[in-house]
Formats: C-alpha cells, sequence, structure tokens
C-alpha cells in the first residue's frame, strides 16, 4: 500500500492536479462517450445525418 | 434506400461463408451478443491495472507519483494509433469486397480513436508540465499525435458532410488509408529525430525498460481500453446500421 491516508492519495505526492487532471478527463470523456450512445438509442431510428450524425 | 443496396446484401449473403457475417443483418445481432462480454472485461481489466498503478506500483525514485500518469497516457496512445490501422482497414475492406459494413464500422470506430487521441494529448501535456517544464512542444512525437487528432476529426466531418453514406464511406475511406502513413511516423518518430518526448519504454524487441508491476499496470489498462473500445464501437456500429437501414425489411421486421 503507497497511501498513509485518503489526502495522501488525493494529494499524489504534490502532483494531484496533474494525475486526477488527466484520469478526470478520461472519466469525463468515457461518460460523454456513453451517454451520447445512449441518447441515440433512445431516439427513434432517424437519418444518420441527424443533428450528430456518426459522431454521436 | 434503393434497391441495388438490397441486392448488394443479398449477393454478399450469398456469397464466401466469412462475407456472410459482412451482411449487416447477420452482423448485428451477433454484435449484440458480444457487447456485455467485452463490456465486462474493459471494467475488470481497467480496474485491476489501475488497482496495480496505484495500490502496487512504487513512487519513481526521479518523477515521484506524476508518474503515474502513464497507466492512462500510454495505453490512450497505443488506442489512438491502434485504432486508427483499423478504422483505415475497414476502409481498404470496403473498396476491395465493396461491403456496407465495412464503412459503418469505420464510423463507428472513429469518435472513440479521436477521443483516445484527445486523452493521450491531454494527459501528455499535464504528465509534461510537471517533468518537462512546458505543457507543449512541437517536437515530433507530439506533432505528429496532434496531426492524428486532426485526421480523426477530418474523417467524422468529411463523412457527416456527404449525403450519400456508401460515397461517404468510400470518401472516408480514401482519407483514412492516405492518413494511416502518419500511424508509422508518430510511432518511429522517437527514433528517427531528435525528440523532447522519451523513447518507447515497452518495445517487442528489448525487454521493457520498467519495473513489472509497473509494465503489468499499464498492459491491463492497455487490454482494459481495448476491450472498451470493442464494446462500444460495437455498440456504435449497431445504432448506424439501424439508422442506415431503417427502410429495409429485416430491420422492419425487428422494430427497429
Amino acid at each position: 500500500m503507497n497511501w498513509g491516508s485518503l489526502g495522501a492519495f488525493v494529494d499524489m505526492g504534490g502532483y494531484g492536479l496533474f494525475v486526477w487532471g488527466s484520469y478526470g478527463a478520461a472519466v469525463l470523456c468515457v461518460a460523454i462517450e456513453l451517454l451520447a450512445l445512449r441518447q441515440r438509442a433512445r431516439r427513434p431510428a432517424q437519418n444518420e445525418r441527424g443533428p450528430a450524425g456518426d459522431s454521436a | 434506400m434503393s434497391t441495388s443496396e438490397i441486392d448488394l446484401g443479398e449477393r454478399s449473403v450469398r456469397g464466401e461463408w466469412w462475407l456472410r457475417y459482412a451482411a449487416p443483418q447477420a452482423f448485428f445481432p451477433i454484435a449484440g451478443r458480444m457487447i456485455p462480454y467485452f463490456g465486462i472485461l474493459a471494467v475488470l481489466f481497467t480496474l485491476g491495472g489501475l488497482y496495480l498503478g496505484f495500490f502496487v506500483a512504487p513512487t519513481d525514485h526521479q518523477q515521484g507519483d506524476a508518474y503515474r500518469i502513464i497507466f492512462l497516457h500510454v495505453p490512450a496512445a497505443w488506442m489512438s494509433m491502434f485504432l486508427y490501422v483499423i478504422l483505415a482497414l475497414w476502409g481498404a475492406a470496403g473498396f476491395v469486397l465493396n461491403t456496407r459494413l465495412s464503412g459503418m464500422m469505420a464510423s463507428a470506430i472513429a469518435p472513440t480513436g479521436a477521443m483516445f487521441t484527445f486523452l493521450a494529448l491531454w494527459s501528455g501535456a499535464l504528465w509534461g508540465k510537471p517533468t518537462w517544464g512546458t505543457w507543449w512542444v512541437w517536437d515530433a512525437r507530439l506533432t505528429s499525435e496532434l496531426i492524428l487528432l486532426f485526421l480523426y476529426v477530418g474523417f467524422i466531418a468529411l463523412k457527416a458532410s456527404i449525403d450519400d453514406p456508401r460515397r461517404a464511406d468510400r470518401a472516408g475511406a480514401v482519407l483514412a488509408l492516405v492518413g494511416v502513413v502518419n500511424v508509422p511516423i508518430i510511432y518511429f518518430s522517437v527514433q528517427w529525430w531528435n525528440t523532447l518526448h522519451q523513447g518507447a519504454s515497452v518495445s517487442l524487441t528489448k525487454s521493457p525498460s520498467m519495473a513489472t508491476t509497473m509494465l503489468w499496470g499499464m498492459l491491463l489498462v492497455a487490454l482494459g481500453a481495448w476491450m472498451y473500445s470493442i464494446a462500444v464501437s460495437l455498440t456504435r456500429v449497431r445504432l448506424i446500421i439501424r439508422e442506415r437501414e431503417r427502410e429495409l425489411a429485416w430491420m422492419r421486421e425487428l422494430g427497429g
């Protein structure tokens, strides 16, 4: 175990902003992608070139 | 949807056995059944890898804990290149076999590839600041990875700008195949040019220059990212099939 406390884990030896800024962006991207797919699945099958096209 | 496309579908069903699965109506249910397995594997591999990366792998004596960005950065960078190659291969398959599914698969992969490219660049910037002292430099590795992002975005934009899906598929395939030369440039940039970005720590030709737990953490997250990409691409290709083939009889029967 590397971390004595939750605070130490969050602090990441002083690099917390950089480390969590990276992983936070990844979590956000994945969440956006999964939400976009769910939205697209809920839309009745319309033209592919709707508001989001292939990019949802 | 024109009748010629319906004929095309039937022809591909009559052809070689492996081409049968290139017919969207054959692939659609198979993809649907595979998604949960890849999704579960994605979660397990990613969580396992991050556990190793954050709780087992020790702090680096030079970089401190900033190096832990590696467990995101390297898998994202690998996937960004790998997915582009797969996208280009689907483009080539579309040219050679003239299968409808090829262009749909390429469309399905592109947003996820773009996402991983963005994450590689973003995590790279956040890693560069504490270790190099700068968010960004125009060195060959970073620049060619940025071009990869533009290629993904260009591919998506190009396909969205052409109304006829089959024409969009062909145009996209040309762009994908031209752009694929950028992938070896990214990969070998650290050897060909004098870059601020370091060389490969992991390669097929020599043993990795990093601690075993770090390596395993990184490989597991990469495996998780791979499984995630498959699950998401299959989900997206099913939506694309549903949208494109909504007027065909087989999709009407499914009530899609």
